[in-house]
């Protein structure tokens, strides 16, 4: 998962010091692997010079720990992409997805339209993954299944979420 | 009496045109609005999964779709017939001539024998007992069944009764399908293998598929899939980009 997508959408959730950023990323996203400063303020400062992220009321030569950083226009249209961009069913997407989400309760952008793309995506594959079997020999047949069975969990996983979806915003605005 | 043609090979559109057109379908049951709103086309040999949450309204769309239900608003064109127009009468000769129905459980008649079972939508027809009972043998070999033809539902397995179940939809040779959870009784083996062995028997007449699934495993068989979610399509199956 590319953790710079989580820090924008975490300031575009409201502006923020690098400092605080860090905090609230091991908060909602770190689950027991925190991310270390310095690769907070390098992804910051990379966001910057691609113009997603700028930075308010900058004292001259301040550390990069006094910068308050707030969101650009094209670093909203950079989270948009990321949001109406569905994943290629693969181990690490639980990850990505899980961000994805969580930030587009965060932001009230439609989750539930998210997590649609998302199984058409994975049905897609399965479809793809179906009809591959459909011509195989039993052992390639048994390898194929295990790979349906793998993108099926992800699938329950995104039903169970797309059902939870009015409790997790009402969670997720609670800690805010 | 409304036109509808016995046979349907001299109707229906080519592949790749709509078989079935719903537009703007409107359900309710008392406070209850089941559909609100759904805007539907199924092609000519197409095989569509409808998924969705329980309670969302997927049985209640394909009765909307196969004339079981009448729905408040919008109409529903099946081949040349216009659906929403029939009286209940001519509603119910359309689906004993043109469609077949697939449930989860408890649609054969259980002091019937499967061979039995099977004949009788032909008899319903006024196809004659001789003639019914061989399409009816010819039908149960297709499911690999022919060993079950004198038993009674009862004293098969649930698997077995399911592919008898699919025979009888297949016997009259309708131009839909319309299956409820068609494998929601079986185990995945057994699921699968009744699945296929109706998938192949309607690929090879071109019968066109609806099929109610919660299980994306089964969904992963069809050509599209759609997602009924409060009674709409979800914007990802109308086709409508985020
Ligand atoms: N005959 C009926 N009378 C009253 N309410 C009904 C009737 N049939 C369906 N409903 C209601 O309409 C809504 C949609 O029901 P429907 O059976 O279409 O859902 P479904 O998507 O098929 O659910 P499931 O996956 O549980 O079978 C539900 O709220 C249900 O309670
Ligand atoms: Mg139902």
């Amino acid at each position: 998962m590319d953790k710079s997508l989580a820090l924008l959408g975490l300031v575009d959730t409201g502006s923020s010091y690098g400092y605080d950023l860090k905090h609230r990323y091991d908060e909602v996203f770190g689950r027991g692997k925190p991310i270390a400063f310095g690769q907070v303020y390098a992804a910051l400062a990379r966001m910057i010079r691609d113009g997603l992220l700028t930075t308010l009321g900058e004292e001259a030569g301040a550390g990069p720990d006094r910068k308050r950083y707030a969101i650009t226009e094209a670093g909203r249209d950079r989270i948009r992409e990321w949001f109406s961009t569905p994943d290629r069913p693969a181990p690490e997407l639980a990850d990505n997805l899980f961000v994805k989400v969580v930030l587009a309760c965060m932001l009230d952008s439609d989750a539930d339209e998210l997590l649609d793309m998302q199984r058409s995506e994975h049905l897609a594959r399965m479809r793809e993954l179906t009809r591959i079997k459909q011509h195989s020999p039993l052992l390639e047949r048994l390898a194929v299944d295990h790979a349906l069975f793998q993108i099926e969990a992800d699938l329950r996983w995104i039903d169970m979420t797309s059902a939870r979806l009015t409790d997790m915003r009402e969670e997720v605005r609670r800690n805010g | 009496m409304a036109d509808i043609a016995l046979n349907p090979a001299t109707t229906v559109p080519a592949r790749g045109t709509p078989l079935i057109r719903a537009i703007g379908l409107h359900k309710s049951f008392g406070a209850t609005k089941a559909l609100r709103g759904i805007d539907l086309d199924v092609n000519q040999g197409e095989v569509l999964a409808v998924m969705g949450p329980s309670g969302s309204g997927k049985s209640t769309l394909i009765h909307c779709l196969a004339g079981v239900l009448a729905p408040e608003e919008g109409q529903v064109v099946i081949g040349d017939t216009d659906v929403t127009a029939l009286n209940a009468d001519e509603r119910a000769r359309l689906r004993l001539e043109r469609i077949g129905f697939v449930f989860q459980f408890g649609q054969l008649l259980p002091d019937l024998t499967a061979l039995d079972n099977v004949a009788l939508p032909l008899l319903m027809n006024g196809v004659g007992r001789r003639a019914a009972t061989v399409r009816a043998r010819k039908w149960l070999d297709r499911l690999d069944i022919s060993d079950q033809a004198t038993k009674v539902p009862g004293d098969m397995s649930g698997g077995q009764a399911q592919r008898v179940a699919i025979a009888r939809a297949l016997v009259t040779q309708p131009s839909v399908i319309f299956a409820d959870e068609p494998t929601g009784s079986l185990d995945s083996v057994a699921g699968e293998k009744v699945l296929t062995a109706m998938l192949e028997a309607v690929r090879e007449s071109n019968t066109t598929v609806v099929l109610i699934t919660h299980d994306a495993r089964t969904a992963a068989y069809a050509d599209r899939e759609v997602i009924v979610r409060d009674g709409m399509l979800s914007a990802a199956s109308r086709g409508v980009a985020a």
